[in-house]
């Protein structure tokens, strides 16, 4: 229970003035700007517009510094932001099959249309720090080569026209598409609440889950069909307007998991699928939701469920770090009266004790 | 008109102030709201709610009755106006071929520029396989 506790306005007020101070610390020091951040920490920035689910760089850097680079800070902050603005409605499915990709890669086939496109990626480096970074560091320009038109179909797109893979479920006509921000959270969920919820969940808790399967709690084999990030086309379809209005072009990453293979008396054996998508270069977290989201059709597909990543409930109840933040961190604000009536409780407990337990002979020099 | 969406408010503006521009109005100020980004299970299934981006979009009207809209991503009120008015400029026969000459088509062919250099620099990232010889003997 919480009560109202006066007396700690003016504590509070020079707390938040002392903590403008401590975020802009030694005043001899340039101030950050958001450009700063949004081009130079912009995998950080891609990681609040992913989990505060708002697609805008510049309200993401300026989350960033405001919350003196706590991303989940910065995420709660644009979540709450994202809650003042109206809502125009809903974009046309993004095509990321027509994705001008900046990174593509397969770990299940050397050679697919279009290539393995390495792109701006930590992947083959060293991981030793690198002390000319420190100060005034000029890169080179980056390498030049002729550009290919050949189109970069999605790898289980080429897999699904052999059969070998299963085909993406398919809505139907008119179908609604679930909204966790509209409607409260019901299980069992479907697919698309269930991707909706990972895409805005916290990735160190879908790394945890998504590595969990792989050690086998839940195990499903997985393979990365491919991995891409690139900038896709965004559409709406404008009421007044009446008809797709171009928006612009953001950034995205895909994650197309191929897993263990399934089959029954009446289809013949083929891969399964899990999907992962997010904004920006989001590679672990798109990784990560592939594997969780497979993980989560354990019923759909007939698989025991014994596994936390494929429990939906549990999964999707503790994925999302605003609401887990929220809940933890409340331990912080004032619950004394609640800990007055635990404590006399307690105190009530160890008085019976201590008599039921006293000597013999002091209860008989009390009697 | 999505070249538009892909310039800046400022280089529209400049090109606009070339032109000699009709008397026109705001049928709808520019405001800014949200809409929700789809994506597809899969690549190419069902659609899924993936996050809301912010949007800003205006309304514009020409005193010929020309009637512009321009929607945007991000919150720039004056890029979705300036939009809104090319739409609305676009279908006069007035002036849709100076719009088309002047403003689209440069903008268009420096953010063509900017995707080849892009691409150009991408292109020297894909791997291109070959087999060792293997030793014999």
């Amino acid at each position: 229970m919480y009560v109202a506790v006066k007396g700690g306005e003016r504590a509070i007020e020079n707390a938040h003035r002392l903590l403008a101070s401590a975020r802009r610390g030694d005043q001899s020091v340039p101030e950050i700007s958001l450009d700063q951040i949004s081009e130079q920490l912009g995998l950080a920035v891609d990681r609040v517009m992913s989990e505060g689910s708002l697609y805008d760089r510049e309200l993401a850097a300026l989350a960033i510094k405001q919350a003196r680079g706590d991303l989940i800070e910065a995420i709660f902050l644009v979540r709450a932001f994202r809650a003042t603005l109206p809502r125009f409605g809903a974009g046309e499915p993004v095509e990321t099959g027509a994705m001008r990709v900046q990174r593509r890669v397969s770990s299940t086939f050397k050679d697919i249309p279009g290539g393995q496109i390495l792109g701006p990626t930590f992947d083959y480096t060293h991981r030793l720090l690198d002390p000319s970074l420190a100060e005034g560091f000029v890169p080179e320009a980056p390498a030049t080569a002729e550009a290919s038109t050949a189109p970069t179909p999605r790898v289980t797109d080429i897999l699904g026209r052999a059969g070998l893979i299963e085909s993406s479920p398919q809505a139907e006509e008119g179908a609604s598409v679930g909204d966790l921000t509209r409607e409260p959270l019901n299980f069992p969920a479907d697919r698309d609440l269930r991707l909706q919820n990972l895409a805005r969940g916290d990735e160190g808790f879908l790394l945890a889950m998504g590595y969990s399967t792989q050690r086998g709690y839940g195990r499903n084999h997985p393979f990365a069909g491919e991995i891409r990030f690139g900038e896709v086309e965004v559409e709406f379809s404008a009421e007044d307007v009446g008809f797709a209005v171009p928006l612009g072009s953001i950034e995205l990453t895909e994650c197309q998991m191929v897993n263990q293979f399934k089959g029954s008396a009446t289809e013949a054996p083929c891969f399964t699928r899990g999907y992962g998508l997010a904004f920006g270069q989001s590679e672990r977290k798109t990784m990560s939701m592939a594997l969780v989201d497979r993980a989560l059709r354990a019923r759909e597909l007939g698989e025991e469920a014994l596994a936390p990543a494929q429990d939906e409930e549990f999964v999707m109840s503790h994925s999302d770090n605003v609401q887990a933040t929220g809940f933890v961190e409340h331990l912080k604000l004032p619950h004394y009266v609640d800990f007055q009536s635990e404590l006399g409780l307690l105190r009530k407990l160890r008085q019976e004790f201590a008599e039921a337990n006293a000597p013999d002979a002091m209860k008989e020099a009390a009697e | 008109m999505a070249v538009l969406a892909h310039a800046e408010a400022g280089e529209i503006a400049a090109r606009l102030r070339a032109l000699a521009l009709p008397a026109h109005q705001d049928l709808r100020a520019p405001e800014n709201g949200l809409v929700m980004l789809r994506g597809r299970v899969g690549g190419d299934g069902a659609p899924f709610n993936l996050g809301e981006a912010t949007v800003s979009r205006a309304a514009i009207r020409l005193a010929s009755g020309e009637v512009g809209f321009g929607y945007t991503l991000g919150r720039d009120g004056e890029k979705a106006r300036l939009i809104a008015l090319c739409d609305a400029l676009v279908q006069s026969s007035d002036f849709g071929g100076a719009v088309e000459r002047e403003i689209i088509a440069p903008l268009r062919e420096q953010l063509m520029v900017r995707r080849k250099q892009a691409a150009a620099e991408t292109a020297a990232t894909k791997v291109d396989f070959y087999t060792m010889v293997r030793g014999e003997g």
